[in-house]
């Protein structure tokens, strides 16, 4: 397991190579992007976080992640800072033996991403900014993952 | 106690982080949420309502009605919107 928060971009397919590399019992690798959209003339996004509670919060997600699916390998990277239209904000990358295992847990942390591990988003426009308010569909997303193993 | 704002919190109060000396009649987040409150105009902008704020206790997602105990720091922030 190999958690970073970082200002600097991503090379996902060099992150699953370096998580798979060597291994012979590894039959899927799922690996989830996600990246800024231009929304309604939107020109940046700036991503704050919380320094320590923030790797303390993922880790322990991805302990659950870890207790409920046989999980070979995870690596999740989160960027902050300033980010423009198109650039990459997130990566996890979950590795098992079977697929299931893979999309589930790569879900799980992506849905605990969302409404768990503090990082804010504030959207910038032409002449101003705003803060991006929670979604509901994000808890919703996440709520599902609650029952009946451990939230 | 250290206390830390984040987002919109930190913009508000134009702070990110302070150190208080807490009354000891002050013993959950939501009793710090008044005391903060009552600091001035932009602390009750803040804490006026608590509907749209959480809080984490020692790094850790917390309650208003949580025992503040030991804690070394607490963080108030707007719901996340990381991912």
């Amino acid at each position: 397991m190999q958690v970073s928060v970082q200002e600097a971009d991503f090379d996902s397919a060099a992150e699953a190579l370096a998580l798979t590399q060597g291994r012979k019992d590894i039959g899927a690798v799922v690996t989830f992007e996600g990246r800024v959209r231009a929304d309604d003339g939107l020109s940046a996004l700036t991503l704050e976080h919380y320094p320590g509670m923030t790797e303390a919060e993922i880790a322990r997600h991805v302990a659950a992640a870890q207790a409920r699916w046989p999980l070979a390998g995870v690596r999740i990277i989160h960027r902050i800072g300033r980010l423009g239209p198109g650039e990459r904000i997130v990566l996890v990358i979950t590795a098992s033996a079977h697929r299931q295992s893979a999309f589930e847990a790569a879900e799980f942390l992506m849905d605990y991403l969302k409404t768990r591990a503090p990082f804010w988003k504030q959207e910038q426009y032409g002449d101003g900014a705003r803060w991006v308010e929670a979604r509901a569909d994000d808890l919703d997303a996440a709520r599902r993952w609650q029952s009946p193993a451990k939230r | 106690m250290k206390v830390l704002y984040f987002a919109w919190v930190r913009e508000k109060l134009g702070c990110s982080e302070e150190t208080l000396n807490l009354p000891p009649e002050v013993r959950t987040a939501r009793q710090l949420a008044l005391h903060l409150a009552a600091r001035g105009p932009s602390y009750a902008n803040v804490f006026g309502a608590l509907g749209n704020l959480n809080l984490a206790i020692d790094q850790e997602h917390a309650s208003w009605d949580q025992d503040l105990g030991a804690a070394q720091e607490v963080a108030f922030f707007p719901p996340v919107t990381g991912g």
